[in-house]
């Protein structure tokens, strides 16, 4: 990290540098982007990116990498990017972030890196993660990365899942010289980046470069691998001699809501709705051969106000719902979706019921969904999470007329892992145990992290894991100390 | 990708493959399952394991024809690939000494009952075997369910073999005859598991079922498999397959396996017509690999 004393490279005088308005996010207009799944965000070009650069005050004390998971050395990337060293400035985010393309464009920074910036106490904060998508996309075009040199160690590591916090495991231990197999239970790598978000948030291509790219540093892959069933972490590390094992399944059985009617044909869970459409490609059917239901002209609703609950909404409204609702039982502010998101499906037209809860489904006699019938609620005094909880209002019940509802009201752990593994601590909901310092679990060898660890989280979080537990497992595979 | 070591029609549509698949050949317990994608725009769908061979490190999976998917794979030989295979899926079947344990397989579900059967007898049960069929080419694993059962009927709904009538009417029959059951598992089409569970409801015998509900990635991820139990929601992919047959709603089963019909008569009719014009215009390649079946993009 650059020290206190180095000359500033930014040209633009420290007081000039509020009066340069943010840069905005190039995008498809809204009318248009409604009925295409092709990203939303074009992303800054060149000019761009320099132009938002030079905002950055250069604090002494950045907050901004304090608030960020991963520890991303933000100031000195940015410096990078005024300068014009694109590929420098995309090295050095490498060095504590293996995604930059997927978090510049997935991650809340209004609540990390953005949420304490200088800037923002008098104007808009520095556009860190567009900055960050930049370098990550300038590096992708280039194709030239700068593989890291390594020395081998002999060790062998098993992550088990190929999601964000088992691929950042998997790229920060490669560099350490450990060699590193990931298995993936689906058919391809990359967990909820290639099932659960869907393309015009987070492009495929994207993640599959992200991937090429640890392919390139050595790291190996093998899908259709469910440990727990194929094989077991004992046997990992016993009869297939790896030195050490990660667990980072990820976000397990999807929840629902225990009312009358979900078993109706037309309720989904967001995990068989997004995986339809994302792993599965269903909205290319015939030509991909996985079925869903066709929403054309049909009223769609989502349950939930998470990033998840809006990726299924702003799904159904592209493969032609005529009405896309959001059915959220709390209010705005209690919203868990990223600001970005909420406000995109704004424009694109989604309808969003907030106070609102479904307390059964109803359907057509024939075990098809009809509709969703729901109160109003009001906040009453905060609950354990701290949001003020919802109350029903006494005779607001109403029916949502619908063909489809998605529910994405959370997950709860999926027991295969621990089931299967002896001596593997869980906490009372499911979720493995592990050290949040160094995500060590109760079983030698065996680290695990993301959201089989902490329950539903954001990709950033569980990336956070993921480096955590590479240095940790990175000492224990050096010092043999547990 | 997957190779098939050996293909071979075990009856008209049904048809027996040995895959190489070291992994799950090492793990595979009855009752389990796996999941299949044939080519890169193709679905997953569950298939039954009938048995598997840890040290040659293969699994035979037996395959009835019914929408795409299957008629797809039925149409592949020895050597071919199939590119995904995963599991083996599913909770194994509760294998221990119950005394007498009648194990009922109906049409391509006998495929998935032998390996259980087999366990049971190896596990010291009495087992009596009770297959049905349509009829008389449809009755398969004949040979096998005899050799691990210490009596085996079989029923055929057109009489053209063996005792015409239902696996129902010969498990009426071991129960009028006093004969001491302990379990029952039956596991073939919903509606010969929901006729079967009717009976033994009302006779009180313990009796268990392997559901087969619509599944995508088979590891509790995605909920799609949910089948109603008492009343309460289950993933057959992770809580069962197996289930209390007494606690199992059918309805709700019947009804969630219709939800793509539509879709599904449309892929099958569609792999139907490519089939015909490959087979007018190209006699030397009668099937159509699905690839071929492009639409252009429909979204």
């Amino acid at each position: 990290m650059s020290t206190t004393a180095k000359k500033s490279q930014n040209p633009l005088p420290m007081k000039e540098r509020m009066k340069v308005p943010r840069q905005l996010m190039p995008e498809q207009p809204a009318e248009v982007r409604a009925h295409n799944f092709e990203e939303v965000n074009l992303g800054y070009d060149t000019d761009l990116a320099q132009q938002e650069a030079m905002r950055c005050l250069e604090c002494a004390k950045p907050t901004c990498t304090d608030n960020c998971p991963v520890g991303v050395d933000v100031k000195a990337f940015v410096e990078r990017i005024v300068i014009g060293d694109f590929l420098g400035a995309a090295a050095k985010i490498r060095e504590s972030n293996v995604l930059p393309a997927v978090t510049g464009r997935v991650c809340p920074q209004e609540d990390q890196c953005e949420g304490t910036c200088l800037l923002s106490k008098k104007v808009k904060p520095l556009g860190i993660g567009y900055l960050e998508r930049f370098v990550a996309d300038y590096e992708q075009r280039m194709g030239t990365h700068i593989l890291p040199n390594v020395t081998p160690t002999g060790k062998k590591v098993a992550v088990v899942g190929s999601g964000p916090s088992g691929l950042t495991v998997a790229g920060d231990l490669i560099q350490k010289g450990h060699k590193v197999r990931v298995f993936e239970a689906l058919h391809e790598v990359g967990g909820v980046l290639v099932y659960g978000i869907p393309e015009f948030r987070l492009p495929k291509q994207i993640v599959r470069e992200q991937i090429e790219y640890m392919r390139q540093m050595g790291v190996k892959f093998e899908t259709d691998v469910v440990v727990g069933r194929t094989i077991t972490i004992d046997e990992l590390l016993e009869e297939e001699g790896y030195d050490a094992v990660y667990i980072g399944t990820g976000a397990g059985l999807p929840q629902f809501m225990n009312i009358p009617g979900e078993h109706f044909n037309g309720v989904y869970s967001a995990n068989e709705f997004l995986t339809r459409i994302n792993l599965m490609k269903a909205y290319k059917f015939p030509v991909y051969d996985e079925p869903m239901l066709d929403l054309k002209g049909r009223d769609v609703a989502v349950i939930g106000g998470g990033n998840t609950a809006l990726d299924a909404i702003r799904s159904a409204l592209r493969l032609g719902a005529r009405k896309a609702y959001v059915i959220y039982r709390r209010s705005d502010a209690e919203m868990p979706a990223r600001a970005e998101e909420v406000h995109h499906a704004r424009q694109e037209g989604i309808d969003f019921q907030m106070l609102t809860a479904p307390v059964e489904f109803v359907s057509d006699g024939k075990g098809w969904l009809t509709a969703a019938r729901c109160v109003r609620m009001e906040l009453g005094e905060p609950d354990a999470s701290g949001r003020r909880r919802p109350v029903p209002m006494q005779g607001s019940e109403f029916d949502l007329p619908l063909s489809v509802a998605v529910i994405a009201i959370g997950t709860s752990a999926n027991p295969i892992v621990q089931s299967t593994t002896p001596g593997l601590g869980t906490n009372k909901r499911g979720y493995i145990q592990a050290s949040e310092e160094t995500q060590r679990t109760t079983r030698k060898g065996v680290f695990a992290g993301g959201d089989i660890v902490t329950g539903s989280a954001t990709v950033i979080l569980a990336m956070g894991a993921g480096r955590r537990a590479a240095k940790s497992i990175h000492e224990y595979l050096t010092t043999g100390e547990w | 990708m997957f190779k098939i070591i050996h293909a071979e029609f075990l009856a008209p549509g049904i048809k027996r493959f040995v895959i190489e698949a070291p992994r799950i050949a090492r793990k595979q317990k009855p009752g389990q399952f796996v999941i299949l994608r044939i080519y890169e725009e193709g679905e997953r769908i569950p298939v039954t394991i009938e048995n598997s061979d840890p040290e040659r490190g293969t699994i035979n999976i037996v395959v009835q024809s019914a929408g795409k998917t299957t008629h797809l794979l039925n149409s592949l030989n020895t050597g071919d690939q199939i590119l995904d295979v995963v599991g083996p899926l599913g909770k194994p079947s509760e294998i221990r000494n119950y005394g007498t344990a009648v194990v009922v397989g109906g049409g391509v579900g006998t495929a998935m009952a032998y390996p259980t059967a087999a366990a049971l007898k190896r596990a010291g049960n009495r087992v009596l075997s009770i297959v049905g069929a349509r009829n008389k080419e449809l009755v398969i694993l004949e040979r096998e369910m005899r050799d691990v059962s210490d009596a085996l009927m079989i029923t055929t709904d057109d009489g053209s073999y063996a005792d015409k009538g239902f696996v129902t009417d010969k498990l009426r029959q071991l129960i009028d005859n006093g004969t001491r059951i302990d379990l029952v598992i039956a596991i073939g089409p919903i509606v010969m598991m929901k006729a079967i569970a009717e009976l033994t409801r009302k006779e009180n015998i313990h009796t268990v079922v392997s559901l087969n509900p619509i599944m995508i990635d088979g590891t509790g991820m995605c909920g799609g498999c949910r089948v109603l139990i008492d009343g309460k929601s289950e993933f057959a992919c992770v809580d069962g397959p197996e289930f209390d047959a007494h606690r199992v709603d059918f309805a709700v089963l019947v009804q969630r396996n219709s939800m793509y019909r539509d879709a599904e008569q449309r892929s099958l009719s569609e792999f139907h017509r490519c089939k015909t014009e490959a087979a007018t215009q190209e006699p030397e390649h009668a099937v159509a690999i699905a690839p071929t079946v492009r639409q252009g993009d429909q979204r």
